[in-house]
């Protein structure tokens, strides 16, 4: 039976399993929203569409699934331009639907015309511009297919709004077969067995994880790995949830904004072992390279290894896969005394921070977020924008699962915690979520908490307000000396509470670390949203450790 | 750009923006493209592009990575590694009075060149060859005066 091309793109939704999409309606996307209205499909309205895509990359990461976001053609498409190449910096599967001006009509500059296709480039894994209507299940199948495998991203399709309304017969291919595109997944069994000679030979070893863990769903494996070898685990902003945070073995963040001691140790290792991780600017600023270090890089994307640096034992294939073959060896663990030094400066590290005050009228950022660890336990989403709440968060919280763990690690986008978690809490309603941000990044897309009223969601926005874009006021200070930041330190913002109120979600305010335990005690004993505000003093460090040099500028410490 | 210069042939799926999205790459990622061109190959639902690149092994390596991510680029052959035959197409517009255009003729015709069109001020010549041959011929007439130069590009094909 023939049917209009808008109902068989919502009915290809639905073979995909699709429940819940993201989007905000518009003139040329109106025949495929009213397909949906018509269908199982929960469509979530975001207040930007910009939040579409941070809200389908939540909700792709929670369920190990691909995310669905939707806009309408020119402004809406190119609102959501941020929020796919976040996607794509982060390798999270998005399938986006834009609608388009009449086909006849593209390059006419139309109203609301712009080339998404065109713009997107850049930050796809992969788009199609639907020319033909017959085109359109091969190129959906294929979306899905290229968003949800290999390594993965956000493919979109552009929709123009006559073929959406042209009639067809839906043949949804089963088959795929794409020339061009054949990834990786299994790793080269003489590499990988040079890999074991190198770990067996090595005298401290050092494993740095990225998104690859999830991505490959190979947290048991590394497990595993790591109970066979007892390496110690660093990590990236995109690997902190792929090894529990409460084990023996793992060391942490690395990077510019990582913990100096795992840093130390990166460069004191003798062997990396690096899985699914860049190895980019920020994990590696710290970083010096070492002749007598070898380097063995395990990535699905062969583009990767040797890109920033030098590999000796590349192993190009699934994370998964590549460490189920490792488990088949016998390691003599004997880094135990590496591993017990590491962790040892961890405690030491932690217990500095968590006792530092520079102001006693206000709150320690790191406190608040050891709060929530040791209240929420393992098994709850935690979300980070960009700036200084990231490092805090990514410092001082314990995720000890898999996928539990979500912030913009590539691209590095304000504003994505909010809608991130709403996108988690959508995904998993059962779990409880956590969104941490800064005032700055929150006030991006402040009218996401309209949708949280609006469906009554259970999260809990926790915003560290020190009148401050933090990091870069930070930057500044440091670069060009004490007093001379600009346009960082805010002016004006609004009152918090009040702004609660009048989205009708109850906010709560901490002023000072006495009032930490009782007051996030309160806000995550009742149901429902709630804004808490935690008020910062603007000096604190982004690294707590720099505390050293405050001390030197004379900066009181109680 | 430091480095050797290299010939790519990328074959290609047929489809609509594969061209902008091969050549994009170059941009995005701070290639230098010395040259490109593509056309249909013998199966219409493919193209081939020959694309001339200089940079050191490093980047070569970098640039067919990131090729070979691109969905539509189905194989990428480096010619400069491999025995290949390599010419390129130009046209020279070369002023020219009845005087000199003999002159001018003798020496296309040692280049194997062709005379396509001869106007009473100026005399154009299609000269197919590698880009030595070529450049050198452009040394040659210059003295005459270059009006206008057309050049293809390279394009390649592996021996045997």
């Amino acid at each position: 039976m023939k049917k209009k091309v808008s109902e068989l793109v919502v009915e290809c939704l639905e073979l995909e399993n699709i429940d819940t999409v993201f989007g905000y309606p518009g003139a040329a996307i109106m025949p495929f929203y009213e397909a949906l209205r018509k269908s199982s499909i929960n469509h979530i309205l975001v207040r930007n569409e910009q939040s579409a895509g941070h809200m389908a990359n939540g909700y792709a990461r929670t369920n190990d699934t691909v995310g669905i976001c939707i806009a309408t053609s020119g402004p809406g498409a190119t609102n959501l331009i941020t929020g796919v190449a976040t996607a794509y910096m982060d390798s999270i599967p998005l399938v986006v639907i834009t609608g388009q001006v009449d086909s006849k009509s593209i390059g006419s500059d139309m109203f609301q015309e712009a080339d998404i296709i065109g713009a997107t480039e850049p930050f796809t894994k992969h788009n199609f511009l639907v020319k033909k209507a017959k085109d359109i299940p091969k190129f959906i199948k294929e979306a899905f297919y290229l968003a949800n495998t290999g390594r993965k991203g956000p493919v979109l399709i552009d929709l123009p709004v006559d073929i959406q309304n042209q009639l067809m017969e839906l043949d949804y291919p089963e088959k795929i077969d794409i020339r061009g595109y054949k990834p990786t997944y299994v790793g080269n069994m003489r590499q990988i067995k040079k890999a074991v000679k190198e770990i067996n030979k090595a005298q401290n070893p050092l494993v740095c994880v990225g998104g690859g863990i999830a991505s490959s769903n190979s947290r048991d494996e590394l497990e595993l790995f790591i109970k066979k070898t007892n390496i110690p685990v660093a990590c990236s902003l995109m690997g902190v949830d792929g090894f529990d945070n409460n084990s023996d073995y793992f060391a942490g963040l690395l990077g510019s904004h990582g913990y100096p001691f795992v840093n130390r140790a990166l460069n004191k290792a003798d062997l990396l072992i690096v899985i699914g991780a860049r190895l980019a600017d920020r994990t590696t600023s710290k970083y010096s390279f070492n002749e007598n270090q070898s380097i063995i890089h395990i990535d699905i994307d062969p583009a990767e290894i040797g890109k920033n640096i030098k590999t000796h034992i590349p192993i190009v294939g699934d994370a998964k896969k590549v460490l189920t073959s490792l488990n088949q060896f016998e390691y003599k663990p004997i880094w135990e005394k590496w591993s017990e030094k590491i962790m040892k400066e961890r405690e030491s590290y932690f217990e500095k921070a968590l006792n530092l005050n520079i102001n006693i009228n206000k709150v320690n950022p790191c406190l608040v977020v050891r709060e929530v660890s040791n209240l929420v336990k393992g098994n709850t989403i935690i979300t980070a924008d960009v700036g200084q709440n990231q490092i805090w968060t990514t410092h001082f919280y314990k995720a000890s699962k898999n996928r539990k763990f979500f912030t913009s690690g590539g691209l590095g986008t304000m504003g994505y915690s909010i809608p991130a978690a709403i996108g988690a809490k959508f995904a998993s309603p059962s779990h409880t979520v956590v969104a941490m941000s800064g005032e700055g990044g929150m006030q991006m897309l402040v009218g996401e908490l309209a949708v949280l009223r609006e469906n009554n969601l259970d999260l809990k926005i926790i915003i560290f307000n020190n009148n401050s874009l933090g990091m870069v006021r930070e930057m500044q200070e440091n670069l060009f000396g004490e007093n001379n930041h600009y346009s960082t330190a805010i002016g004006f913002n609004p009152d918090f509470m009040q702004l609660a109120k009048a989205y009708d979600i109850d906010g709560i305010q901490i002023n000072n670390n006495d009032e930490i335990k009782t007051k996030l005690k309160m806000a995550f004993s009742k149901k429902g949203p709630c804004l808490i505000e935690c008020k910062v003093d603007p000096k604190f460090p982004t690294l707590p450790t720099k505390v050293k040099e405050l001390e030197k500028k004379n900066i009181e410490i109680a | 750009m430091k480095g050797e210069r290299h010939v790519l042939a990328i074959l290609v799926e047929n489809y609509s923006g594969t061209l902008s999205k091969v050549a994009g790459l170059f941009t995005r990622r701070g290639y230098n493209i010395d040259s490109l061109n593509v056309a249909e190959t013998m199966d219409p639902k493919t193209s081939r592009i020959t694309a001339t690149v200089t940079g050191d092994e490093k980047i070569l390596e970098q640039i067919t990575k990131q090729l070979n991510k691109l969905i539509n680029v189905i194989k990428i052959t480096d010619l400069t590694c491999k025995k290949s035959i390599q010419r390129e197409l130009m046209f020279v517009k070369i002023s020219s009075s009845i005087e000199s255009r003999n002159e001018i003729i003798q020496m296309t015709n040692v280049f194997k060149g062709k005379t396509v069109d001869i106007s009473s001020k100026s005399i154009t010549i299609e000269l197919t060859g590698d880009e030595e041959k070529n450049n050198a011929f452009i040394e040659l007439v210059k003295p005459f005066g270059i009006i206008e130069l057309v050049r293809t590009g390279l394009t390649a094909i592996e021996r045997g």
